[in-house]
């Protein structure tokens, strides 16, 4: 064996062992604590982080709200989003889900938030609670129809809420305190409207309309309708948890139950290991030897893949595991066209080291050739696609750069190992 | 083993035009069933834990809340899938609440799917942008990896015919989805659209490397006729073909048998797809490299 063989050879061990480690890196850090313990070192240990599933594989949610503004400002539209998020996110955080996803979209017609709620059980309740969060608006009285306007007052100047009762009638109300911006537009809408009446309206419904006796500089404002004393409470909570700063409305919804998801999981791997096997057994009995070395490879192969999968980390949906299990199909394609380049130099007389040389050479144009379609479609998938096909587009990609460095880089590396060696000339271990 | 793909290759066309024909007339017929990724709608899937209420039931029970046609399928041993117009969250919960008194439904079990219009016309949209693109840049791609050569014939023959077998790899599987569609129920749905987007790839990857050895061979073995050349590169390639195919489809039938609902059409789409490939890119398309050398030179017989 050359010296450039050992090398190739070493980094080829080397790179297995730190991509097993990084997949199950239990043992290996089990280990290097014990060293740790024992000796004056501190090596680092392998990152402990589990795979990141997407929502189909670990229950979850995925929610598109359309965001109303046709009542919001030209050039104010970006700011009343961000609002929007950031309240929606409080609500989201006050249920309780672990990594919530709360993003704007921006599409040409319209502006949309998507919420990703992982692992939620009860979505019903989910979606009640963003979605029937109160939206708070004062109108101002006009003579004709339909007798209340809307004005710049919304949820979104209201610094808290507060339950109360009625000195003398102990009904239920509630007091509403402005920010100090809401102050200013309360006291404008107060002042321009006394002795008429101003309108608060709650999800498009008239709670109450009191009659403007002074303008009122303090920015509070209180609520007295026909409450009992739950519904007060309910509205105070929900009014403080941020009332929306403009309306939303559901537009889809993907929702998977954690057993569903956790199934598909299950399903998929295995779907994904019997194929694989089956992969190495074909590939053994068809190439002998250089099947064997051709399925160690692609073990090193699945092991850097998960690595990297980890790493990334790339959220991994069924679409995504599908995607992976493919390139391994396709992953064996080099292997087959180096070794039947191979075959084929032997027969016309090439001994081992020249039937590896000329087998690797005149097998790379259709390799690069062939992988090369792939990555350009899978490309375009992933820059213009939807999330599933998102997903497998990314991780066909990985697969094929990589099942491209395992044929040329590790296989070769094998394969060179042997020249020189008795096994080499033994004619039908070769296939 | 020694194939004349050449002395038979008019019996291969015949084949692959009836297959084709076939698959546009079904298209035609049956059109093409597309799912609510597209169309917009509902989509609702429970297991139960031991009896499954019969559709009747379930449909029946349904009533009250005025869905409109509700579609109920099958789905796995316990399972059933309901399909229905886009509804809002409140008639999610209650016809969970219904589905829920007909037996004990497993929990955690239940998927829901709710497409509004708007999302669909986008999805539609996006899906559209998508496949354009990729046919754009397989053309590019094959304008680019054919450039140099020209002899015996031009290179653009070369894309060309690979463009032929990728049309046929698409349009016989998207005719037995317009099938399954009709009879079955089976609709096209962004997993497929996104299967059928890798057979470009498959397909012309294929064609692509049977052509490479016919470019090496051409440059190499200086057979006294093209004939030769072709049907020497097609058995020499034969066994690669047959070997990667199988890999592929190996892989890919273990996902259609063990790996799930969403991944089965999925998979479906790729084993038709490449399965298909591998056929067109050794009788297919190859083949017609000839054929087109032919013509030609029987059309300059005629004018000299």
């Amino acid at each position: 064996m050359k010296h450039k063989t050992y090398l190739s050879l070493i980094i080829v061990i080397v790179l297995a062992f730190l991509a097993l480690n990084s997949v199950e890196p239990k043992y290996i850090n089990q280990g290097i604590s014990f060293v740790n313990s024992k000796t004056f070192l501190s090596l680092p240990r392998f990152p402990e982080k589990p795979f990141r599933l997407g929502l189909d594989l670990q229950g979850g949610t995925h929610l598109v709200y359309l965001a109303d503004l046709s009542k919001i400002d030209k050039g104010e539209e970006g700011e009343a989003m961000q609002g929007l998020r950031d309240v929606i996110e409080r609500r989201v955080n006050l249920f309780g889900v672990v990594e919530p996803k709360i993003q704007i979209q921006q599409t040409r017609e319209d502006r949309r938030l998507l919420v990703e709620l992982p692992g939620v059980k009860e979505v019903g309740e989910a979606i009640q609670m963003i979605g029937k969060t109160p939206y708070l608006e004062f109108r101002e009285e006009i003579e004709e129809e339909p007798y209340f306007l809307p004005t710049k007052l919304t949820g979104q100047y209201l610094k808290r809420a507060q339950l109360d009762f009625n000195q003398t009638t102990f009904e239920a109300q509630v007091i509403l305190e402005f920010d100090s911006e809401g102050r200013e537009i309360f006291k404008d809408l107060t002042a321009r409207n006394v002795g008429k009446r101003i309108a608060i309206f709650i999800d498009d419904v008239l709670i109450s309309a009191p009659v403007v006796r002074e303008p009122i500089p303090s920015g509070k404002a209180q609520i007295t309708g026909r409450f009992t004393i739950e519904e007060a409470k309910e509205l105070v909570r929900n009014l403080n948890a941020g009332a929306l700063p403009v309306p939303i409305k559901l537009i889809s919804q993907d929702t998977v139950g954690p057993v569903l998801g956790k199934i598909s999981l299950e399903k998929s791997l295995k779907a994904g290991i019997i194929g694989f096997l089956l992969v190495l057994l074909f590939m053994i009995a068809f190439y002998r030897v250089s099947g064997v070395l051709a399925s160690l490879s692609l073990l090193i192969y699945a092991g850097i893949l998960l690595a990297l999968f980890k790493l990334v980390p790339v959220t991994l949906t069924l679409a995504g595991i599908g995607g992976a299990i493919l390139s391994v199909g396709m992953a064996v394609d080099a292997n087959v066209l180096i070794f039947e380049r191979m075959k084929e130099e032997r027969k016309q007389g090439a001994g081992f080291s020249r039937s590896v040389e000329i087998g690797f050479f005149r097998a790379w144009p259709s390799i690069r050739d062939g992988n090369l379609t792939t990555l350009i479609v899978a490309l375009i998938m992933f820059s213009f696609g939807t999330s599933f096909i998102k997903g497998f587009a990314v991780t066909l990609s990985f697969g094929i750069l990589i099942s491209m460095f395992s044929a040329l880089f590790v296989v070769r590396t094998f394969l060179r190992s042997f020249i020189g060696t008795k096994i080499e000339k033994i004619k039908w271990l070769w296939g | 083993m020694y194939i004349p793909f050449i002395k038979h290759r008019r019996i291969f066309y015949i084949i692959s035009i009836t297959l084709v024909g076939l698959s546009v007339v079904s298209i035609f017929v049956f059109g093409l069933n597309l799912g609510i990724d597209f169309t917009g709608g509902s989509m609702l899937s429970l297991t139960y834990q031991n009896q499954v209420p019969s559709s009747l039931e379930i449909r029946e029970s349904l009533k009250e809340l005025e869905l409109g046609e509700v579609v109920v399928q099958p789905l796995g041993e316990k399972g059933v899938l309901l399909r229905m117009r886009d509804i809002s969250e409140e008639t999610h919960q209650k016809i969970l609440e219904e589905l829920g008194k007909l037996g004990e439904v497993e929990e955690g079990s239940e998927s829901f799917q709710s497409i509004g219009p708007v999302i669909g016309r986008e999805l539609t949209q996006k899906t559209k942008i998508v496949i354009s693109l990729a046919l754009l840049a397989i053309l590019l791609y094959i304008a680019f990896s054919f450039r140099r050569i020209s002899r015996p014939v031009k290179s653009y023959v070369y894309g060309l015919t690979s463009l032929l077998a990728l049309f046929h790899d698409v349009l016989i599987p998207l005719g037995i989805f317009a099938i399954l569609g009709r009879f079955y129920g089976i609709e096209i749905t962004i997993p497929i659209i996104t299967a059928f987007l890798t057979i470009f790839g498959y397909s012309i990857n294929d064609s692509v490397v049977v052509f490479d050895r016919v470019r090496e061979n051409l440059l190499r073995l200086r057979e006294p006729t093209f004939d030769l050349t072709v049907e020497k590169s097609l058995n020499q390639s034969l066994t690669r073909s047959l070997n990667t195919s199988l890999t592929t489809l190996f892989v890919l039938f273990a996902i259609f048998l063990f790996g799930g609902e969403t991944l089965k059409y999925f998979s479906l789409a790729l084993i038709l797809g490449i399965g298909l490939g591998t056929y067109s890119s050794l009788f297919l398309a190859t083949p017609l490299l000839v054929s087109f050398l032919r013509f030609k030179e029987r059309r300059y017989r005629k004018e000299s």
